[in-house]
């Protein structure tokens, strides 16, 4: 199996559809002589020109909105938002526009979209390129949501996102740019919906997304090693939720653990623990624990920035509490 | 490119047809206004009385498989863009028959087969859809345009200007129809933007702007065809100021209280489009009361037709949020 980098497989999902489908089509901030501000789509311009290539007017809203109007006519535009702290620029399009044209219409619409986005911490940024926001957006009825932490499934799951007749919002994650994986070697597509277990383990499940997932993974060795055999779920596809294979997961292990980068208040991981609450509740040996960044924005010094976001460390902590043990 | 026949005017004959077509509209929305009021319609409405000339003469222009995007204010558009009086009614009245089979309601009317992509009750919601919707028109090769209504009020929020900018940049065939008629909801003009004229806003994009009456329905036709012609040609967007009245209120039982009380009334003694057509084609009285008795008996007819109309199930309300 061939191996490629994260950012190497949102291309290659990129350009497969666009050789095939001349439906298809991106358009965004940066992204054709400079490859965009991430590199994902550098060389793509000398491959496709820039008619499906399309720089735009530092402009959310427009760049936004006209992806929706195109895909209304039948185009499978993918946009890019630079960064996801944009989101909330383009947010009127996405939230008032693209989630509810279909169903305002009666089904009359259809809004085959893309927005990319990339967002997350540990580059000291500030508090204005490096939230997460995706407790927003799957809060909406009529978007689907995706957030991918592996080469594999960010290349399955974002040729399905363009596939899908829906609105997708798809996270990727800054720090996750460089790392590598194995892929297969023709595009499998990923159904949304379906979660993904990285890791099996009997005493503790962790369901973790993005960056956490690969913090989660670490947690787990380190637990391991304390005796304490840990299960990582990555739900993958944030709406629709793959509740089925969360809550079979929990159980099996009893205890559960819920981890992201974005805040822990009112956050996504919130919906995840009611979730396994009311499906396992019978099931549940411990109190559900939640990891997740401090409720603060983002400082910009170093050492301010890694106290308020969670790693390995933070969910090892959770995960001995889940057993009753301090985690030392 | 396809070729595309053009009309390059309104012939005699015609114009008495969109003097009906306008009377339609008009008597559609006074009926609107009454059964409002009689308490039969939920929601939100806005009537467009004194805009009719707008809606005609616009959407008489385009072609088949030219595309619009409406407002808030949409009956007239509507229905000038070939949605039946019936399915608009229905849709008034929440029923599955309407035209968003009761998903939409006033401020949400679409027609998709019809080339209406809807109406929509975030102002300037709409216009960069319509850049994009161009986009797509010019990307395959189809000679299509695609169009967007749009008020005063609409030319002050960011949608406007960034959809007007990026469909300049990209000289899709688009074209914005700025109906000016100098109130945003409650305020006027004078107090919503420091320029006297809106067409300097999209002159500022470098975009071909064009000014009609928005009261002489023929003029209305004439330069909206020239502005489809233009950008239908491959050369770029255009921008279509339509000066016009709103006779009535930004809703339907706005009192007003903002509005000097005879500005109103002068406005409908001189610049109603209707009047102003009748007079063009001097039609008697017999003539105009026999079209009124045609049009209105197609209005009622539309109400007895939405009354009757099925309920959606409260269930359905759980439909077509995912395709």
């Amino acid at each position: 199996m061939p191996e490629l980098s994260y950012r190497e497989a949102v291309r290659d999902a990129l350009a497969t559809a666009m050789r095939q489908d001349d439906g298809v089509f991106i358009l965004g901030e940066d992204i054709a002589e400079m490859g965009g501000s991430m590199g994902v789509t550098s060389g793509m311009l000398e491959e496709f020109g820039s008619e499906r290539v399309r720089n735009t007017p530092i402009s959310e809203m427009a760049l936004a909105g006209a992806a929706i109007g195109a895909a209304m006519q039948g185009m499978r535009p993918v946009a890019e938002i630079m960064y996801e702290d944009f989101m909330t620029l383009a947010a009127e399009q996405v939230v008032n526009q693209a989630a509810k044209l279909r169903y305002m219409s009666g089904g009359q619409l259809t809004v085959p979209v893309v927005f990319r986005t990339q967002g997350g911490a540990g580059w000291s940024p500030g508090a204005q390129h490096a939230q997460q926001l995706e407790a927003w957006f799957v809060h909406i009825p009529g978007l689907k949501v995706v957030f991918a932490s592996t080469p594999e499934d960010v290349r399955g799951l974002l040729w399905s996102s363009i596939y899908d007749d829906n609105p997708v919002v798809f996270f990727e994650h800054r720090t996750l740019y460089g790392i590598k994986g194995e892929v297969p070697e023709k595009i499998e597509p990923i159904p949304i919906g379906k979660a993904r277990v990285h890791r099996e383990g009997e005493d503790v499940t962790v369901i973790a997304t993005g960056r956490l997932v690969h913090e989660s993974l670490k947690a787990a060795e380190e637990a391991e090693k304390q005796g304490v055999s840990v299960e990582v779920v990555d739900p993958r596809t944030l709406q629709p939720l793959d509740e089925e294979t969360l809550v079979a997961s929990v159980k099996k292990t009893n205890r559960a653990v819920v981890a992201h980068e974005a805040v822990t208040r009112m956050g996504f991981g919130a919906e995840v623990a009611s979730v396994i609450q009311y499906q396992a509740f019978d099931w549940l040996d411990a109190p559900i624990e939640r990891v997740g960044a401090k409720f603060a924005p983002l400082p910009f010094a170093p050492v301010m920035e890694q106290f308020i976001v969670p790693h390995s460390d933070d969910v090892l902590a959770a995960i001995m509490r889940t057993v009753g043990r301090n985690g030392d | 490119m396809a070729k595309v026949e053009t009309k390059t005017s309104l012939a005699k004959g015609d114009l008495r047809d969109v003097l009906r077509e306008m009377l339609l509209i008009r008597r559609f929305e006074e009926k609107v206004e009454e059964r409002f009021r009689a308490g039969e319609l939920p929601g939100f409405l806005h009537v467009a009385i004194g805009q009719e000339a707008c809606a005609v003469g616009v959407c008489r222009a385009l072609e088949d498989g030219d595309i619009i995007a409406s407002t808030h204010r949409a009956h007239g558009h509507t229905l000038a863009k070939g949605t039946h009086p019936n399915e608009l009614m229905a849709e008034l009245y929440g029923k599955a028959e309407g035209c968003s089979h009761g998903y939409g309601g006033s401020m949400h009317l679409y027609d998709v087969e019809r080339g209406n992509m809807g109406a929509n009750a975030v102002i300037g919601g709409g216009l960069p859809h319509v850049t994009g919707a161009a986009l797509a028109f010019k990307m395959r090769g189809e000679p299509r345009v695609a169009l967007a209504f749009f008020g005063d009020g609409a030319t002050n929020i960011g949608t406007f200007h960034e959809a007007l900018n990026l469909a300049q940049l990209w000289k899709v065939p688009a074209v914005f129809v700025l109906e000016d008629n100098h109130w945003a909801e409650s305020t006027p003009e004078s107090q919503h933007s420091p320029i006297r004229d809106l067409s300097d806003r999209a002159k500022a994009f470098g975009m071909k702007a064009l000014k009609a009456d928005g009261q002489d329905v023929e003029a209305v036709y004439k330069t909206t065809r020239q502005a489809l012609d233009y950008a239908r040609s491959g050369k770029g967007p255009v921008f279509v100021h339509l000066d016009c009245v709103r006779l009535h209120g930004h809703y339907i039982g706005d009192p007003q209280v903002y509005r000097d009380k005879d500005e109103a009334r002068k406005l409908a003694e001189t610049r109603d489009p209707i009047t102003l057509l009748r007079e063009k084609l001097a039609v008697s009285d017999e003539e105009f009361d026999e079209l009124d008795a045609e049009v209105t008996e197609i209005v009622e007819a539309s109400v007895d037709f939405a009354k009757n109309g099925t309920d959606p199930a409260p269930e359905d309300a759980l439909k077509n949020i995912y395709a």
